[in-house]
């Protein structure tokens, strides 16, 4: 049989975890925003930012269930395909995703309906406070989720018996080495992700002179808070680079295509990698630069891929792109933030098509940075699923065909083709109706709602006595 | 010495699975309904029925999946590729229907295809969840700490009939659901509903009831050999009782509640007949709760907090039920 399990439960998962991470990369950052425009409301009570938070709310409200549906399917990945894997870290990895579902899930599901539809029937201060919560839920699963996956690349507080984890200590298992810079870079790359796309929706206003003030806001404040956010994630970046040469050494080596160990070794900008003859072709090198960034030391050593069997090392190519990638789109992102807080002397920010343009083509690139740095820290992992101690080929269930996966595969590529292009569809559309559009209670025509109105505590209660 | 919590986690499993069984059963019940509804009105209204609660509905199941691995691993990795392709079929299914339930009502020109999308969503859902409780109680080829026979296994002539008796049981519990939260016309196209989704159910149990012991021997012996029959045969005897009072329920005889609460506690007895029948397995025939348990530490950590969030979670799901409690009308919406 040509087709293997192996290979099509990788290729199943990389789809399904693909899709999904666009939702919390979005919805992460969505929520905290809405937290905060919600508190300038309450504080300022300035109507714009009741009209922005509304905008936003609704969208905010689409990618919620999106990301709901698409995360039921993750637990059951690791039963259905990854039998061995459950099996080995269950002790240890279980709890944490058990968490997940217990605190976040259900202090977003609780706040959610009065966020989304209890405008009118809560007190504001309640209506802020339910904001407050549903970013504290996206937060909280970030922590979990991340805790967890650090560990498989960290992994601390644990006893191997017999080729199963067991628990130690708790707060080492959730707080290995790599977690509080994984969870810093990631959450604040999601905060980034979701500001771009608020610049770029509110420069599509302004070129299209819609809501004008209210896309001013977005568009003033967004960008001030990019000035921050943007150099903070490249000082993460940074820092969550000294903590994988400490801790992941060999993705480390595959990022930076090394593959002889040495000191004052250069930057490879660009190469061709190739693993089979472990060198680069056609290598772009600035000399020096290496050691000094990834070790802060001009004789810095870097260790190479040679110092590990083949059969240690993680595939070469994949993270080395993917890493030039998401550092590219950061760079972009810089400039970007610079120029457009450079233009705000003299007026000139909303005034320039040129940059409001720019603005809508930028707005997209966070969530191609995210997959870029997912597929970096994943691959780079390689071959291992728990680093240096349980192979991903050693993780697969032992009872899949070749066939079965496939045909699974098939399923979830044509469900992911519909729901995806469905969703971004619906989102669309409520970008297209702009924030100065109806409000969230729809009126109920001839019968129907135009469309579901996601009210929760209270709403039949106008109509009884 | 340690205190064993494998009874305790037991019991938050098996309560997690029937909350499962209780609230996504009859939403899924009411989405197989939907398909038989006789008009456009009346299908807005069974929608706008369960509108408010669906996705909560849906998180019980994430729990269920996640409360398996994290307090019996072992069964979860052996179960779960054991069921591949009911697994992979039900999550196709219930995303369709989510798709399906947002674009119903915001895409009004392919109105009836998201409408087939719905039912045909939670018909398929559901009869994938009935698959793996037929290859459930069957029973699983292991080998050591691994599921040792091939996905399609769990394809079997059993396995369709616990399929469809779960098909018919979620309808009945839909129907009792309508007719608590409908009038008129509707309450009727749900009362009559109900008694076939009854008659299926009846069907289906009896011959699952008659097979399952015919199949196994120990489950045989369980029920059979003196003087088990002595305290067990009240099982069977009420859920006999509880058919009769469903019957008679959605005729009309008795109040508007009685329909849903009979189905569940039909529902209630079958899962207790289940778990007489397996009891003390997990992996049916292979290994015990007890052996496939999470560590003591992995157990007592996720129980500081499963029993400190857990009333909350419950307290909170009451509440939002009481806030859409009474009939659903034509004016009003809501989701």
């Amino acid at each position: 049989m040509m087709l293997d399990p192996l290979l099509l439960s990788r290729l199943q998962f990389v789809w399904v975890i693909a899709w999904h991470i666009l939702l919390p990369a979005f919805t992460v950052g969505v929520a905290s925003y809405i937290a905060v425009l919600e508190g300038l409301y309450f504080f300022t009570k300035r109507e714009a930012y009741f009209r922005i938070s509304t905008f936003w709310i609704r969208i905010f409200s689409v990618s919620f269930g999106m990301g709901v549906v698409s995360g039921i399917i993750m637990p059951f990945q690791f039963g259905t395909n990854w039998s061995r894997y459950s099996d080995a870290t269950a002790n240890v990895l279980s709890p944490l995703f058990a968490y997940e579902g217990l605190t976040a899930f259900f202090l977003e599901a609780a706040f959610l309906g009065v966020l989304l539809f209890g405008r009118s029937l809560v007190p504001r201060w309640m209506h802020f406070f339910a904001a407050l919560m549903v970013a504290t839920g996206t937060l909280l699963s970030s922590f979990w989720i991340l805790a967890a996956n650090s560990w498989m690349q960290t992994p601390a507080g644990y006893e191997l018996i017999n080729g199963r984890f067991f628990p130690k200590d708790w707060s080492q298992i959730i707080f290995n080495p790599s977690f509080p810079y994984r969870l810093g870079h990631t959450v604040v790359g999601f905060y980034v992700t979701t500001a771009f796309v608020v610049i770029g929706v509110a420069a599509w206003l302004l070129r299209r002179n819609r809501a004008v003030t209210e896309a001013r806001s977005m568009l003033s404040t967004t960008l001030w808070l990019l000035l921050a956010l943007v150099p903070l994630q490249i000082l993460l970046g940074d820092m969550h680079g000294l903590n994988t040469l400490e801790y992941q050494p060999t993705k480390l080596a595959a990022i930076e295509a090394r593959w002889d160990t040495g000191s004052r070794v250069p930057l490879t900008l660009f190469a061709l990698p190739d693993q089979a003859h472990e060198t680069n072709h056609l290598a772009i090198d600035v000399p020096v630069l290496g050691s000094l960034i990834l070790t802060h030391d001009p004789n810095g050593t870097i260790r190479g891929l040679k110092e590990w069997p083949r059969d240690q090392r993680p595939p070469v190519a994949i993270p080395f792109f993917a890493f030039r990638i998401m550092v590219g789109i950061g760079l972009i992102m810089l400039a970007v933030v610079l120029i457009g807080n450079f233009m705000r002397i003299g007026g000139r920010l909303y005034e320039s098509r040129a940059f409001l343009k720019c603005c809508e083509l930028v707005a997209p690139l966070g969530f191609v940075a995210v997959l870029a740095g997912w597929t970096t820290t994943e691959v780079g992992r390689q071959p291992w699923l728990v680093y240096g101690l349980l192979r991903t080929s050693d993780s697969v269930s032992p009872s899949l065909t070749g066939t079965d996966v496939a045909l699974s595969f098939a399923g979830y590529i044509i469900a992911y083709l519909i729901m995806f292009p469905a969703g971004g569809l619906l989102m669309a559309r409520i970008i297209r109706k702009g924030p100065d559009g109806s409000p969230a209670q729809s009126p109920v025509v001839g019968g129907r709602p135009g469309e579901p109105i996601h009210a929760l505590p209270g709403s039949p209660r106008e109509d009884r006595p | 010495m340690t205190i064993d919590l494998v009874p305790i986690w037991t019991l938050i499993l098996g309560l997690g699975v029937f909350f499962y069984v209780m609230l996504d059963g009859f939403d899924l019940g009411v989405g197989i309904l939907f398909g038989f509804a006789p008009d456009t009105p009346s299908r807005n209204l069974i929608m706008n029925s369960i509108a408010p609660i669906l996705d909560g509905n849906e998180t019980w199941l994430v729990l269920g999946g996640v409360g398996l691995l994290a307090a019996f691993p072992l069964a979860f990795a052996i179960i779960i590729p054991a069921v591949y392709f009911p697994i992979a079929i039900m999550l196709l299914a219930l995303v369709f229907r989510g798709v399906a339930f947002e674009f119903r009502y915001r895409d009004a020109e392919h109105k009836t295809f998201w409408d087939h999308g719905f039912s045909y969503g939670s018909t398929i859902a559901t009869f994938a969840q009935g698959l793996v409780l037929g290859a459930f109680i069957q029973g699983f080829q292991v080998d050591g700490r691994h599921f040792a026979g091939s996905s399609f296994d769990c394809f079997t002539p059993f396995a369709v009939v616990t399929g469809l008796a779960l098909v018919f049981g979620y309808a009945l519990l839909g129907a009792g659901w309508l007719i608590l939260k409908t009038e008129g016309e509707l309450q009727a196209f749900a009362r009559r509903a109900g008694r076939y989704a009854l008659c299926g159910v009846i069907v289906a149990t009896v011959a699952v009831s008659i097979w399952t012991p015919l199949a196994d021997a120990d489950i045989a012996q369980r029920w059979f050999a003196w003087p088990h029959p002595l305290y067990l045969a009240p099982v069977p005897l009420l859920t006999a009782l509880f058919a009769l009072i469903e019957w008679r329920a959605l005729s009309g005889r008795y109040g508007e509640a009685i329909p849903f609460i009979a189905a569940l506690v039909m529902f209630l007895l079958c899962y207790l007949g289940i778990a007489i029948s397996l009891w003390p397995y997990i992996v049916p025939r292979s290994y015990t709760l007890w052996e496939a348990a999470s560590s003591p530490g992995t157990q007592a950590f996720l129980l500081i907090g499963t029993l400190t969030l857990l009333p909350v979670i419950l307290l909170y799901t009451g509440w939002s039920y009481w806030v859409f409690r009474g009939k659903v009308r034509h004016d009003i919406g809501y989701h």
